[in-house]
């Protein structure tokens, strides 16, 4: 285990909000753009279109 | 030129940047775990420790490229902005719209990571200085940004007040970068001494060259440029989203109207099929 000396919990701390952050606006991104395309696909099924 | 401009608004066509902006996407994100998983090893387990920070340095490889990302995150939001108010383009508004959250989140980051490298290196998570407080009120800009778009139900107008502001609060950007190093520019005459500040002054872009050790500057060269590619392959992500929310505004507008058209139909189809003299007079 690398020794990050005695401000060790500071760093850590940078990074996990980093990761956490960054992972999180992923996520929202690919469930938001998911369920959007759910939606389009349903009223496609339905047969709703935007040109004929 | 006139050929060019058309080719380039063929090019952000919003159907077609829905085509090309998916492997677009997809290669930023792949370059962007390449290069960060590259550049966050070397600069935490291969970079030295600085002479006089120690391993708090190491802070360093997440806050500046988040904070530079901050910046050109809100400079995209401007310049989308000018390009839905003057050339009143499609997808500009999209682009400024997807912009903020992503500019938002760097620009809390750095908040975060600079306060968590603050407290062992000046002894305070948060002092009110010029180069915190300004990044603070571009958080808070990014924050009314998405305030005042969600408070106003007609989305052209909110877009086009969203624009307005984005431009006017470009002025913030100058003053993040003023208040740590002043402005000299002596042909022009203006001399603007840095405000008193703990923050350091820039080590990297400087117009006499990088000050840092190649050891340090190479990982962080390389984060940032993984960052970069995070930061737009999440904004073409956004981008995509939203085309899809219009295109799914539009169809439910059209849902309601082949609904009341539909109701008509139905209400004129009873009044036909009743028999005459039916009423009671």
């Amino acid at each position: 285990m690398i020794d990050l000396g005695p401000h060790a919990g500071f760093i850590l701390a940078s990074y996990i909000v980093v990761g956490v952050v960054l992972a999180g606006l992923i996520a929202w991104l690919i469930v938001d753009g998911a369920r959007l395309q759910g939606r389009l696909d349903d009223m496609a099924a339905r047969g709703i279109r935007r040109r004929r | 030129m006139t050929s060019t401009v058309r080719q380039l608004e063929q090019f952000a066509n919003p159907t077609r940047f829905m085509a090309w902006s998916r492997p677009v996407m997809f290669a930023f994100a792949a370059l962007a775990a390449v290069t960060l998983s590259v550049g966050l090893y070397q600069g935490v387990f291969v970079a030295p420790e600085d002479y006089q920070q120690g391993d708090t340095v190491r802070i360093m490889y997440v806050h500046v490229p988040a904070a530079w990302l901050a910046m050109m995150g809100y400079l995209i939001v401007a310049l989308s902005s000018f390009g839905l108010l003057v050339f009143r383009h499609p997808l500009a508004d999209v682009s400024a719209k997807a912009a903020v959250p992503v500019g938002a989140a760097f620009t809390f980051l750095a908040l975060v990571t600079g306060s968590l490298w603050g407290k062992p290196m000046w002894g305070a998570y948060w002092v009110w200085d010029a180069r915190l407080t300004s990044v603070l009120i571009l958080f808070f800009l990014y924050l009314g940004l998405m305030a005042l778009r969600a408070s106003i139900d007609d989305q052209a107008i909110a877009a086009r007040l969203v624009a307005i502001l984005s431009i006017v609060g470009i002025v913030i950007l100058p003053f993040i970068k003023i208040s740590v190093e002043g402005l000299s520019i002596p042909w022009l005459g203006i001399e603007l001494p840095s405000w008193n500040t703990l923050h350091q002054p820039s080590s990297v872009m400087r117009s006499d060259g990088p000050k840092i050790h190649s050891s340090i500057l190479w990982p962080l060269l390389i984060s940032a440029v993984g960052f970069s590619f995070m930061f737009f392959a999440m904004h073409i992500k956004g981008m995509r989203n939203e085309v899809l929310r219009r295109r799914l505004s539009a169809l439910m507008v059209v849902e309601v109207q082949r609904a009341r058209r539909s109701e008509l139909a139905d209400a004129a189809d009873a009044m036909a099929v009743e028999p005459p003299g039916s009423v009671d007079k």
